[in-house]
């Protein structure tokens, strides 16, 4: 298990005050115009050794991202960093802890991040429904405005530096980062065609880069401690540290930091009390929040929670958001309950996803209650294909992945629903 | 659809909200949004905008507030965008209620954490209590809305009532808060069993240590 000395977000749970003087000593904000002085292409060098990948579910090198951004930006076309807080993964809960308990970290993150990157602001999203968080997070700023941490001559290096808040109003869509920057600009949240790309032209036309919370948050540990001492957690290609939120049919659900790679196994006994009714009681586990399939208890048992390992396994590591299913559950409707998210959240640009996440989620609730055929289910499988990669942005292929998980893992079930239907119709009409 | 709120008609609303302008505090807080964003772009601030206006509309009426039609005019117009730039925003957001709502605007989480977790037990329970999805009671106290994923999956399953938290529900933990919201009485926000934030219930696991004191880690690096 991570040593707690190794972990980054100390006061995940809030124990202590999150204000700028309970940061302070706990090691936030120490000496960062040091940090600073690495340098610009020193820092981005230094997080491309970390290991670190993007957070927010992608999983893109972060040092690399920042290294698209142009190098000499002009007063007419400065650079921006976005931060994206507009976590609305079902599942999905670590942003918000940061935010309230050690929103510090993430402050401070946005001044490096942004300095390596050469960008004049920082915009940090929120989502509209965290209105405690968005709160303590603008005291925050004003914290660090005061203190000169932040803004004209930032930390005294020299750098002007803002950040700035920015709320959303209930959008899932606003997390995929074009359409972020629409609803930065004050528009409707609709994804953009890419290229080009955010760091070409993103916010206000201006080169930008759009990085989650936790990427950012983690970054001057990262640098105070050295690119190796994160680098030293988890496997090849899937290192340092990572909030974990666990959720559904464990004994004690709740958000904690670990070392990637760790055993599904480990997670669940470590920090959430077992499985509810016991490791046989598992019926199947969606690792990565509501986008990425799920996998079946016996395949995900001992798997490692990381990037490669969970894509092994069929499925991915998402936001690292592990909702937990036993055999109490209803999978049919587990499934078709985030297919009614999607319907719910399609912004409507794209006719396959406005039309098809619709279209999947009324068949769904029809193999929920199997007034289907069976080869209906085959017609869903080829929805679900017609909707996968035919849309401007992710959410129709996210919208498609879990009906495919359940189709891969429990068709029998959903055959034995219409063949139960069946049936029971069959009983009456003899009656 | 039959369980549609019901949208005061154009006159009505026209007679009542024409005038609709900031409050002398309201007007503050919409230039330091203004201030936010670069200059001529300030289309970037419609989103909190409207956000204070329909906050502006709830003191004013004591619910939570919407936006009527000549308040989204007010908004588009004190940021010179064309009204139906502004409207597009107000009806992509669901934070944005487009016709009135109760005093307590109960927002149901029901998407599937929540849902293992026993959300159909907090629906039954605001069921049980006369509320129905869509709709605000006749007393105009709660308006009932089934909401999709609120991030808080760890304390699952929750509600949002007007801007707090309520976590860990069961059917008698709702119940008694919306009995208690009802008369006026004092509620617990957050869990609502015995459990810090999003720490396993029973204890932490971890960083034990910073439960009694603010401990500073660096010296065992």
């Amino acid at each position: 298990m991570l040593a707690d000395k190794d972990r980054i977000f100390t006061n995940v749970h809030g124990f202590q005050p999150w204000n700028l003087k309970a940061a302070q000593k706990r090691g936030d904000w120490d000496k960062t115009a040091k940090l600073l002085q690495i340098g610009n292409d020193e820092i981005i060098e230094r997080i491309k050794a970390s290991g670190l990948r993007g957070r927010g579910g992608a999983g893109f090198p972060t040092g690399m991202k920042w290294s698209f951004m142009p190098k000499t930006p002009s007063p007419e076309r400065p650079n921006f960093l976005v931060i994206n807080a507009d976590e609305s993964e079902p599942g999905s809960c670590k942003d918000r802890e940061i935010i309230r308990h050690d929103p510090h970290k993430l402050i401070e993150g946005a001044l490096i991040a942004g300095f390596a990157m050469r960008a004049r602001a920082a915009y940090i999203y929120i989502r509209g429904e965290y209105i405690f968080e968005a709160k303590v997070l603008e005291d925050a700023v004003a914290e660090a405005y005061s203190a000169g941490f932040i803004g004209k001559n930032a930390c005294k290096s020299g750098y002007d530096f803002d950040v700035f808040v920015h709320r959303g109003a209930g959008a899932y869509i606003c997390g995929e980062e074009t359409a972020m920057i629409e609803s930065l600009e004050g528009k409707k949240g609709q994804p953009r065609l890419k290229p080009p790309f955010p760091a070409g032209a993103g916010l206000y036309g201006c080169p930008t880069t759009v990085n989650n919370v936790e990427s950012i948050a983690v970054v001057p540990t990262i640098l105070r401690r050295g690119p190796e001492w994160f680098f030293s957690f988890g496997r090849e290609g899937n290192k340092g540290t990572k909030l974990f939120q666990i959720s559904g049919h464990v004994n004690t659900p709740c958000v904690v930091e670990e070392e990637m790679s760790i055993s599904f196994r480990d997670l669940i006994e470590k920090h959430c009390g077992g499985i509810r009714g016991g490791w046989d009681n598992l019926l199947a586990v969606i690792p990565g929040g509501s986008s990425v399939p799920l996998v079946p208890a016996a395949q995900i048992m001992d798997a490692p929670m990381d990037f490669d390992g969970l894509k092994a396994v069929g499925s991915g590591l998402g936001t690292a958001a592990v909702i937990v299913m036993d055999k109490s559950t209803d999978i049919v409707r587990a499934i078709s309950r985030l297919s009614y998210f999607y319907k719910h959240e399609s912004c409507g640009q794209c006719t396959p996803c406005r039309e098809g996440t619709g279209w999947m989620w009324r068949v769904m609730e029809k193999m929920r209650t199997g007034d289907a055929e069976i080869g209906d289910i085959d017609t869903l499988y080829e929805v679900t294909k017609q909707v996968e990669g035919h849309t401007i942005c992710a959410l129709g292929d996210a919208a498609a992945w879990p009906i495919q998980g359940l189709i891969k893992h429990f068709r029998p079930e959903m055959e034995r629903r219409i063949l139960d239907a069946k049936g029971s119709e069959m009983l009456e009409a003899a009656e | 659809m039959a369980d549609t709120p019901h949208i005061p008609d154009e006159t009505e609303t026209r007679a009542k909200w024409g005038a609709f302008a900031w409050t002398k505090a309201n007007a503050k807080t919409a230039a330091m949004y203004v201030a936010r964003y670069p200059a001529g772009r300030q289309q970037s601030a419609v989103m909190a905008l409207l956000d204070l206006a329909q906050r502006q509309v709830g003191d004013n009426t004591k619910t939570q507030g919407w936006l009527p039609v000549p308040v989204i005019e007010y908004v588009a117009a004190y940021l010179g965008m064309p009204y139906m730039r502004a409207y597009e925003v107000a009806t992509f957001y669901t934070m944005y209620n487009l016709a009135p709502v109760g005093r307590f605007h109960v927002q149901v989480c029901g998407t599937t954490p929540c849902m293992l977790r026993g959300s159909d037990d907090v629906m039954a329970a605001c069921k049980n209590r006369g509320l129905v999805k869509g709709g605000t009671t006749p007393d105009g106290l709660f308006t009932l809305t089934e909401v999709e994923c609120l991030g808080a999956c760890a304390n699952a399953p929750m509600v949002q009532i007007n801007d707090d938290n309520f976590e860990d529900l069961t059917y008698d933990s709702m119940s008694t808060l919306l009995e208690a919201l009802a008369n006026d009485e004092p509620v617990k926000i957050g869990p609502q069993i015995d459990r810090q934030v999003s720490c396993p219930e029973g204890g932490p696991t971890t960083l034990k240590e910073m439960v009694s004191a603010n401990r500073d880690y660096r010296g065992d690096w």
